[in-house]
């Protein structure tokens, strides 16, 4: 067994989702079946492999640098993003209570 | 126009010129379409008629002024609901962003409508772009227009099933580990994935960023070439964008195609091939060679590790671009007592199962004391998997496979089963891990009346060559073999 219904429930609470006990089940068993069949990666010696951090070849990157002047320019679509939010007190977001006193 | 005899650019364009119809009857001639034939597929989420009449009234303007056309004049397209279009609902088929409306348009739309392309609405998809089927949508799958008790594939199924069904003249899908090029084999349409950063990401609403991808949906490669050279090109906003020089397909697309080496990788061809599939596919590699391509056997060692490798890196990435989806900034919010219930509840909520399984799979993956076992390997033997298409390019102007191991499966067939789901990427998701371009284009149809895709990869960059070959097979009747 790859994964364990502990390990389902302290996934959840790190990627913030509520999870009912029956898919806690569920999930664990679907993850079980997918990391077992992802296990096949061991079976590659990937002692001199590099891993690839970007997706296009060295050379191209070299002849066009990702790099450029940092200039500021105007972007105000501040009011339409706010338009959009469920609970704004603009210019913020509001939330429920983080700090308790 | 029958069935038989698509719109396509050219002809759209030729229409207007002669005044043999307006962009404005054009496209109420495609609502009309729409109206009738989409409550049986489902391909549209969103239609959009207030920007599309705009659009074509400012075409028809520019024919009454007998000014000279842009290239998209008056073309109907369909956008999948992953790419964001200013003032239009923009769901990513997902509940959470249900009454979600981008204050901005993506590089790719933004460019297309420049060019006088009419936007009609945007299209249905698995939610988030995760899925092979379009079953994951929150909105209701979409049905094959071939083969309506079947999938249209995913994600991009309604753009695929929008222009397989006359509904749209060309589509953009989005293409992360297949999703484009799958749906365009089971609907039947060339569909062409361009090469990691050849198309702005800007607007495109992230599932795997080092993976994702903006492409066309068309009836002909001529029409995916014209899209191309529009939505092509460096983007200041998108830092991944390549500033490499666009070709001009158009021109390209015509070249002769004898003596180009096709390169055919044994590795897939082997168990879980349906053998109609094989057949077809075989048939359409004959001739290519009939054509005059000189056909090169090929072994690509790490194939078959492509699926594990894409399924933790993509959920890997997937993990980290949909924390964003909390309840605080857009998108729906359920309430809750403190911020991190808030958080919870909102997430359980607007999230579907695949959606919340990527997540899971993406978040172990990443978490202490699994990275290295997982992601860091991963990387890895992407590093491998990248490889295999060097090496193999060195001897080869372009790889030939199939584009699928087998048609489009029924509704409901694969949806209690996420691995064999997954595994229905598998020819797919190696150019995905390798960044580069891959169509799918038709090569026939099994007995029961299936459409076929035939995949060509090519180099980084080099959309040219692969539209070339693309658009040689149909002029010699490939497309029906």
């Amino acid at each position: 067994m790859k994964i364990s219904r502990e390990d389902v429930i302290r996934v959840a609470e790190l990627a913030h989702l509520e999870l009912s006990p029956q898919e806690i089940d569920l999930y664990r068993g679907q993850l079980d079946e997918i990391l077992t069949y992802i296990g096949k990666l061991e079976e590659l010696d990937l002692t001199s492999v590099e891993p690839m951090a970007q997706v296009l070849l060295k050379q191209e990157n070299d002849e066009h640098p990702e790099l450029r002047d940092d200039v500021l320019s105007p972007c105000n679509v501040a009011p339409a993003i706010l338009a959009q939010a469920p609970d704004a007190a603009p210019p913020f977001f509001r939330v429920p209570k983080v700090i308790d006193r | 126009m029958s069935a038989a005899a698509p719109w396509t650019i050219a002809s759209v364009r030729a229409a207007l010129q002669a005044r043999k119809i307006s962009a404005r009857e054009l496209a109420s001639d495609f609502y009309a379409r729409i109206d009738k034939r989409d409550p049986e597929l489902n391909a549209f989420l969103t239609l959009s008629p207030e920007r599309a009449f705009a659009q074509a009234d400012r075409v028809d303007a520019a024919v009454t002024r007998g000014e000279g056309l842009p290239p998209l004049a008056g073309v109907p397209i369909a956008v999948k609901d992953v790419i964001s279009t200013k003032g239009i609902r923009t769901t990513c088929g997902s509940k959470i962003l249900e009454h979600y409306i981008p204050p901005y348009d993506a590089t790719a739309v933004e460019r297309l409508e420049e060019a006088g392309a009419v936007i009609l609405g945007k299209t249905n998809c698995d939610e988030f772009a995760m899925g092979s089927s379009n079953e994951n949508s929150a909105y209701g799958p979409v049905r094959n227009p071939i083969a309506p008790d079947r999938v249209p594939g995913g994600s991009s199924g309604g753009s695929a099933a929008a222009v397989a069904g006359g509904l749209a003249v060309v589509a953009l899908g989005t293409d992360t580990g297949g999703s484009i090029r799958q749906p365009g084999a089971y609907c039947g349409i060339p569909a062409l994935m361009p090469t990691y950063g050849r198309v702005s990401r800007y607007g495109l609403i992230a599932f795997a960023s080092s993976l994702d991808r903006i492409g066309p949906f068309a009836t002909t490669p001529d029409d995916a070439a014209a899209v191309m050279s529009i939505i092509a090109g460096g983007d200041e906003n998108d830092s991944t964008s390549a500033p490499v020089p666009v070709g001009d397909y158009a021109a390209e697309i015509a070249k002769p195609i004898e003596g180009v080496r096709i390169g055919v990788p044994e590795d897939y061809f082997g168990e879980g091939l349906d053998s109609e599939v094989r057949e077809k596919v075989q048939a359409g590699i004959a001739l290519l060679e009939r054509l005059g391509c000189r056909r090169i056997p090929l072994h690509m060692p790490h194939t078959d590790y492509a699926i594990a490798t894409y399924y933790i890196i993509a959920t890997a990435e997937a993990s980290s671009n949909l924390a964003r989806y909390d309840g605080v900034r857009y998108g729906v919010r359920v309430p809750g007592a403190t911020l991190a219930e808030m958080y919870r509840k909102t997430r359980e909520r607007g999230f579907g199962a695949e959606v919340k399984r990527r997540i899971m799979l993406g978040t172990y993956a990443l978490s202490a004391g699994y990275y290295d076992a997982y992601y860091l390997r991963a990387q890895k033997v992407r590093s491998l998997i990248a490889r295999d298409f060097s090496d193999a390019f060195q001897k080869v102007d372009a790889i030939v496979t199939p584009t699928t191991p087998t048609p489009a499966f029924r509704l409901g067939e694969k949806t209690a089963d996420p691995l064999q789901m997954y595994l229905a990427d598998i020819y797919t998701v190696t150019g995905s891990l390798a960044g580069v371009p891959g169509i799918s284009i038709p090569t026939g149809k099994t007995k029961a009346g299936l459409p076929v895709g035939m995949q060509i990869f090519g180099r980084h960059f080099a959309e040219g060559p692969v539209l070339q070959l693309a658009h040689a097979f149909e002029r010699a009747g490939g497309f029906s073999l």
